[in-house]
């Protein structure tokens, strides 16, 4: 299956324009894909990346240009074509079905019978094998897809791309959810499939990665097409600039303080099932990062403080008044705050609006004789939007209509509308493009320079780092380390999240 | 895949770009809005030329009337379809309340006695519905289908399965009484919106309400109860149920194991129609009385057309059928009300 380095490429995209509405998504871009090489797509949100790879997925129909198949021009109207095509795209949220076993989903619409026409479960549980070796992927088929890690649920859908002979494999945002083995596993396969010659785009907000992968990096801003560079022309601080038409000075906005009294004390919280004992403070005006891999139990520790899951040992203080809460109701009343890490499932209202979704924690506080102020709430709201920079005219809008970015300041502006003193921050910055980040960064510099205790939990390692004033990392549960940020690099926070280098923690093939 | 396209967030559109600049008549905007109200003044109208006495005073009070049972079921059924829940137990609840009121009165308790017991054996009755499917986490389908069927055998266990007829019920004017010459239980409807409107809009339990049918576990995480939210709503369906039935036996005179049976279809109807989603977490309480009404035109105009019971029960299928293609239909358009051309302009 070794292709040749021909001049021809495998797929051109050719003066793609797509139209929303007044918003114009896609402005005559470009794109081309040669066989065996791995091209980075990047831009901030609302770039159009996305756009561009639903309308090669068949999902979107274009308004104007052209798209090429080895030179081809073809039409694509539907996914189903897409497939026929050859191309597949491996999205965010994955395709799969839950309830089904890994070995029916990788057998999804093309199940083997027998010759009575039954199911042939043999034949289906040894092909969905075969086809999650040629991923390297160790995973049993006969698991119910629900139960496995995200990252594995993504091997499984590469592998059924792989299976239908797919020649263009999209990956969108594949690492966002995966921890540092999972990813470096992926990792291996990408560059396995590049040698075979398959044809990989990859979509990421981390420059680190693009630059482990990439051959070339093409570069979208606003919907327009800024250009297209090999990896060896160009540096990842060019290709920021690139994305944000500018220079980014300082990212990690971080002013160290001393802080002040301990706001957050927990002492041996424990969910008696393999997260905890965990013990740590976090004082006034301190930003303290929890770190680890993903399973390490920080969203776990965190859960338990703001009372969304339910601790079985342990103690939680606020201000010295105990905060052990049995319900997200009772933290939120002694003044604890969460972000949940996945905003669409458990921050948002998405068919509300703007304004509902940023009052709903605040209600109790604007309520004259039962009668909510509603004027009063309005102003309110309106107060935490322009702190955060958000529009006045999306108030009434539903918070769908925003981008990722936007999204996520709104959950934030509930949570400072409500004037928490605690707040946990769990991967605030996930989907969120460079513009929002900073401003989210500078946003929780305030919060803690006003006092606030700060508890981040963040995959990215280097803003973990650049955030904080002190690195928690877990491992297994507990907490292992504590590192101060100003001296800490991301290669002590990862030997201490994986535990030696002789000890390869189990956490993937678990 | 094409709900997906049509995310605007999937379709990077940035906040900036929004609202759309409004351009020419836009329908699904004003559908959205308006459009119920729409349907019904063109029902209207279709009926005062087809039936010239449509339009008496009497007539109108008479649909009234005969809507208020129906309109007060529905008003608390949108408060369980607005947490994403539903009821299917409102019309067995109407009977046992209305036997259990009535046989109060016959114990010589005072009417307002009686119409207490009426309503707290609805909210009694609303309360079981809403642990079993908040604290126990029963699919709310399986739950009220279970006490629809149990509720409906108590009604008949308490009566013998035969109607209790008491002429001399202390309460009959709830039913067939006139207050400033409105019938009581159209004074009666009226208050239960106002409450329904006021508790939904400028309350915060209500908008707490939108939140549990919008997002459940966001709803938790925002720090709301979503459990005693859930059960809360169905003891508000329990309670508007209970006043029915109190209405319902007043109307009648008597205890009526069988009365109120198929009701809770007609009162989802309404709110379906009345444009709030099943989804949950959207809907207008207003919509739910127009639905109502619409309803409630709908049978009286055709008795009035002379057509037949048979061609009556087609005709109101059609309706609910068309108001879920409407609710299907309007998801679609809603994701993007705030640059409605894209509807337009997306494939689907």
């Amino acid at each position: 299956m070794t292709t040749t380095s021909s001049r021809q490429p495998l797929l051109q995209l050719e003066g793609i324009t797509k139209r929303f509405g007044a918003t114009l998504a896609l402005n005559n871009v470009h794109f081309d894909l040669h066989a065996g090489e791995v091209h980075a797509l990047m831009g901030e949100n609302g770039a159009g990346k996305s756009t561009l790879m639903k309308i090669l997925a068949g999902n979107v129909a274009r308004d104007s240009g052209r798209i090429l198949l080895d030179g081809t021009e073809i039409d694509i109207r539907s996914p189903h074509e897409a497939v026929s095509n050859g191309i597949a795209i491996i999205h965010q949220e994955l395709n799969t079905v839950p309830a089904m076993t890994v070995a029916e989903n990788l057998a999804l619409g093309r199940e083997p019978s027998t010759r009575f026409g039954a199911l042939d479960r043999r034949a289906m549980i040894a092909q969905a094998r075969e086809k999650l070796a040629r991923v390297g992927a160790r995973i049993d088929p006969r698991r119910e897809l629900g139960q496995l890690s995200v990252g594995m649920q993504q091997m499984v859908e590469i592998a059924r791309a792989v299976s239908e002979n797919a020649r263009i494999l999209v990956l969108d945002e594949p690492t966002a959810a995966l921890s540092r083995n999972e990813t470096l596993h992926l990792f291996a396969i990408i560059n396995e499939l590049r040698d075979a010659g398959v044809g990989l785009v990859y979509i990421s907000h981390r420059m680190e990665e693009v630059w482990e992968l990439a051959d070339r990096v093409t570069v979208f801003r606003d919907g327009t097409y800024v250009g297209t560079r090999g990896k060896t022309e160009i540096s990842p601080p060019d290709v920021v600039k690139m994305m944000v038409g500018r220079n980014l000075e300082d990212l990690y906005h971080h002013d160290r303080h001393s802080p002040g009294d301990v706001m957050l004390d927990v002492k041996g919280l424990t969910d008696g099932a393999g997260i905890g004992p965990v013990s740590f403070q976090v004082r006034s005006g301190e930003v303290v990062a929890l770190s680890g891999l993903i399973g390490a139990g920080r969203t776990e520790t965190a859960r338990m403080i703001f009372g969304a899951d339910r601790s079985r040992g342990g103690t939680v203080t606020v201000q010295g008044k105990t905060a052990v809460a049995s319900s997200p109701a009772q933290a939120i009343a002694r003044g604890i705050a969460m972000v949940p890490e996945d905003r669409k499932d458990q921050a948002l209202f998405v068919s509300h609006s703007v304004e509902d979704n940023i009052a709903v924690s605040s209600l109790g506080g604007h309520v004259n004789a039962g009668v909510l102020q509603r004027a009063r709430i309005r102003n309110a709201v309106k107060k935490q939007m322009e702190r955060l920079h958000l529009r006045q005219n999306a108030l009434r809008l539903p918070v769908s209509a925003l981008s990722g970015g936007n999204q996520q300041k709104a959950v934030l502006a509930r949570w400072l509308m409500r004037e928490s003193d605690v707040l946990i921050l769990d991967e605030p910055t996930r989907g969120v493009d460079i513009g929002a980040k900073s401003e989210i960064y500078e946003v929780i510099n305030d919060l803690a320079k006003a006092g606030k205790a700060i508890l981040v939990i963040s995959s990215d390692l280097p803003e973990a780092i650049g955030i904080s004033d002190r690195l928690l990392v877990m491992r297994s549960g507990r907490i292992v380390q504590e590192l101060n940020s100003r001296t800490a690099s991301e290669e002590d926070v990862m030997s201490h999240a994986t535990g030696t280098a002789a000890q390869t923690n189990g956490e993937f093939h678990d | 895949m094409t709900n997906q396209a049509l995310n605007p967030q999937d379709a990077d559109v940035r906040p900036e770009a929004v609202p759309a600049p409004a351009r020419g008549f836009d329908f699904a905007y004003w559908w959205d809005r308006v459009g119920i109200l729409v349907v019904l003044i063109a029902l209207v109208a279709l009926m005062v030329v087809i039936a010239p006495n449509f339009a008496s005073f009497n007539n109108l009070l008479n649909i009234a009337r005969s809507i208020s049972i129906n309109a007060i079921l529905a008003a608390g059924m949108t408060f369980v379809i607005l947490a994403a829940g539903i009821d299917l137990s409102v019309g067995s609840i109407l009977a046992v309340s209305g036997v259990a009121s009535v046989m109060t009165g016959i114990a010589g308790l005072p009417a307002p006695v009686a119409i207490l017991v009426g309503v707290l054996t609805g909210a009694v009755a609303g309360l079981i519905n809403g642990m079993l499917s908040a604290y126990l986490a029963l699919a709310a389908f399986i739950v009220t289908l279970g006490t629809m069927t149990f509720l409906r055998g108590l009604a008949y266990t308490m009566t013998d399965g035969q109607p209790i007829v008491s002429n001399t019920l202390s309460f009959r004017d709830i039913g067939n009484g006139y207050l400033a010459g409105i019938p009581v239980p159209v004074v009666i409807m009226i208050i239960v919106y106002v409450a329904a409107w006021f508790v939904l809009e400028r309350t915060r339990y209500g908008r707490h309400v939108y939140a549990v049918g919008g997002n459940a576990e966001a709803a938790r995480l925002a720090g709301i109860n979503v459990k005693r939210v859930i059960t809360s709503v169905y003891v508000i369906a329990g309670v508007c149920a209970g006043l029915a039935g109190v209405i319902f036996s007043a109307r009648v005179v008597s205890a009526q194991p069988t009365a109120g049976t198929g009701y809770e279809l007609d009162a989802i109807a309404a709110v379906v129609l009345g444009g709030t989603s099943l989804v949950g977490g959207r809907g207008r309480i207003y919509g739910t009385l127009i639905g109502s009404i619409i309803l409630g035109v709908l049978s009286t105009g055709l008795i009035l057309m002379n057509v037949q019971f048979f061609t009556q029960l087609l005709i109101k299928g059609l309706v609910i059928i068309l108001a879920v293609a409407i609710d299907s239909l309007k998801q679609r358009t809603l994701r993007l009300p705030w640059s409605r051309a894209i509807a337009a302009q997306t494939p689907a």
